[in-house]
């Protein structure tokens, strides 16, 4: 327990949701606002919160770069909502800047405005059978992925989970409930990415 | 899959996901896109900022629509305005028109001297403001998915702001060392629900998420409100009032984001290339021109 310490980018968004939900997967949670708590993370989360806001403190204080190279360097990033947003190839419709690490292009509010935010009963077989309680806010989803992107879950016909190796996006936020599954996941993926790092090492 | 819309979840859900950004009042498309590229992860659609409603006194109304729905399309940050309180109609019509969060808000004339809003029923999350725990309970219980301080807005004075964050906070942190079989007297003194007051006896926070706002005219203002305890930071007249409104939104993000970090605020205040807001001293105002007494 604890064996890995996973950050939350936190520039802006819901981040103590998430270091608590990490804490409780079993991982040691950080918040990450600077290039030195980047370094001291083995996995990092960018939360919910508004893209077009984190993407330009993500500029302004230098992060871009090395966030891009930690994450092709094998680093595991998980997007929820906004982060997936951030971490999209392109987002549908505007020339929005994004990081570039998940080969999707993801729509912007593509279930509509406030009013259509909403709680369903989601099927995710890579978290077994019983259905995970997905909350979406002003949510994306996935219009189009690359063929080495896994769609791990969909709603109303569009990818709302996916994964391409170590990198996982969700159009929800599993941080607002009080289901840890996709939090263990996440957990799980960061915990074999650092056991293979040591392997590769030795 | 049946989706379930409007959920006290999604509502909440919605203010948890602004945290730790700024919030801007803009009374054009064109303010409403310089917020955007500042960084703000709202606006606020106005007719008038705080500090014009304040100069022009008579009946301050909900924002003429027509320009509401133009921010809308103008940006894709979520869009909020103001009702009055008590004004259901106003807020259904905003609803009804997609804004994606209502304002009940002292700053605009109140329609009802004896209650307010019934956020409740309502599918959109209201923000309401509160000068302290008692009044914060109270919106809460009738739905607000979101406080903020009250501050007296539109006087680029934050002594307002800061009595109320500090008058909030200090009694959440008593209310977590109060025996339990004090907390039925205590939510009677605070005249706020009971079950309200042994949550964030329980908890040590409000069950919504709290942001400053009312006087938040510069950088060190947002630093200061966050160390105080804010999550977020609300400027109204403090960016378009000021004499450089571009440099000014994207210092006070900048500031908001590393608040606790006094080298990003010394950065973010020489880039101001601009003077703050003028500002009143709040104790020469006379008592029928305070905001924060409206809606209690």
């Amino acid at each position: 327990m604890g064996d890995v310490t996973i950050g939350v980018l936190a520039l802006q968004g819901d981040v103590g949701e998430h270091m608590h939900a990490i804490e409780r997967a079993g991982g040691r949670a950080l918040e990450v606002k600077t290039l030195d708590a980047l370094n001291g993370v083995d996995g990092l989360i960018v939360p919910g919160g508004e893209s077009t806001t984190v993407m330009k403190l993500l500029e302004r204080f230098s992060l871009v770069e090395p966030l891009r190279a930690r994450v092709r360097a094998g680093m595991p990033l998980w997007g929820t909502c906004m982060g997936m947003i951030v971490a999209a190839r392109e987002v549908v419709g505007s020339p929005q800047p994004t990081l570039g690490l998940l080969d999707v292009a993801v729509r912007r509010n593509a279930f509509g405005r406030q009013s259509e935010s909403a709680e369903v009963e989601l099927d995710v077989a890579a978290l077994g059978s019983r259905p995970f309680p997905a909350v979406f806010i002003r949510a994306p989803w996935v219009e189009r992925a690359g063929s080495s992107v896994d769609v791990l879950a969909s709603l109303d016909g569009h990818g709302v989970l996916v994964r391409q190796g170590n990198v996982l996006g969700s159009s929800f936020h599993p941080e607002l409930t009080g289901d840890g599954r996709l939090h263990a996941y996440f957990v799980e993926m960061v915990r074999a990415a650092k056991i293979g790092k040591r392997t590769t090492a030795a | 899959m049946p989706k379930e819309t409007g959920t006290l979840t999604v509502k909440r859900g919605l203010a948890q996901m602004l945290k730790g950004g700024v919030i801007m009042d803009v009374v054009t498309p064109d303010q409403a896109l310089i917020a955007q590229e500042a960084g703000a992860v709202a606006v606020m659609a106005l007719e008038r900022i705080p500090a014009d409603i304040r100069a022009a006194g008579g009946v301050a109304r909900m924002s003429d629509l027509e320009l509401v729905s133009r921010i809308m399309d103008a940006v894709t940050i979520p869009v909020m305005a103001k009702a009055r309180i008590g004004h259901f109609a106003e807020a259904q019509a905003l609803q009804e028109l997609g804004v994606d969060f209502i304002d009940e808000s002292e700053v605009l004339t109140p329609a009802d001297d004896l209650f307010h809003i019934s956020k409740e029923s309502f599918k959109v999350p209201f923000v309401c403001g509160a000068r302290d725990l008692g009044e914060a309970l109270r919106r809460i219980a009738e739905g607000a998915a979101m406080i903020r301080s009250k501050g007296e807005a539109g006087s680029g004075n934050i002594v307002e702001a800061v009595r109320h964050m500090r008058a909030i906070n200090d009694t959440i942190r008593a209310l977590t060392v109060t025996p339990k079989e004090e907390l039925v007297a205590r939510a009677r003194d605070l005249g706020a629900p009971y079950e309200l007051v042994a949550d964030v006896a329980e908890k040590g926070r409000l069950p919504v998420v709290l942001f400053c706002a009312g006087g938040v005219s510069t950088p060190a203002d947002a630093s200061l409100m966050m160390q105080l305890g804010a999550e977020g930071i609300f400027v109204g007249s403090g960016i378009f009032k000021s004499s450089n409104p571009k440099a000014f939104a994207k210092a006070i993000v900048d500031a908001t984001t590393h608040y606790a970090d006094p080298s990003v605020v010394v950065d973010a205040h020489k880039a101001l290339s601009g003077r703050a807001m003028e500002g009143i001293d709040v104790r020469k105002l006379p008592e029928s021109e305070l905001l924060a007494p409206r809606g209690n």
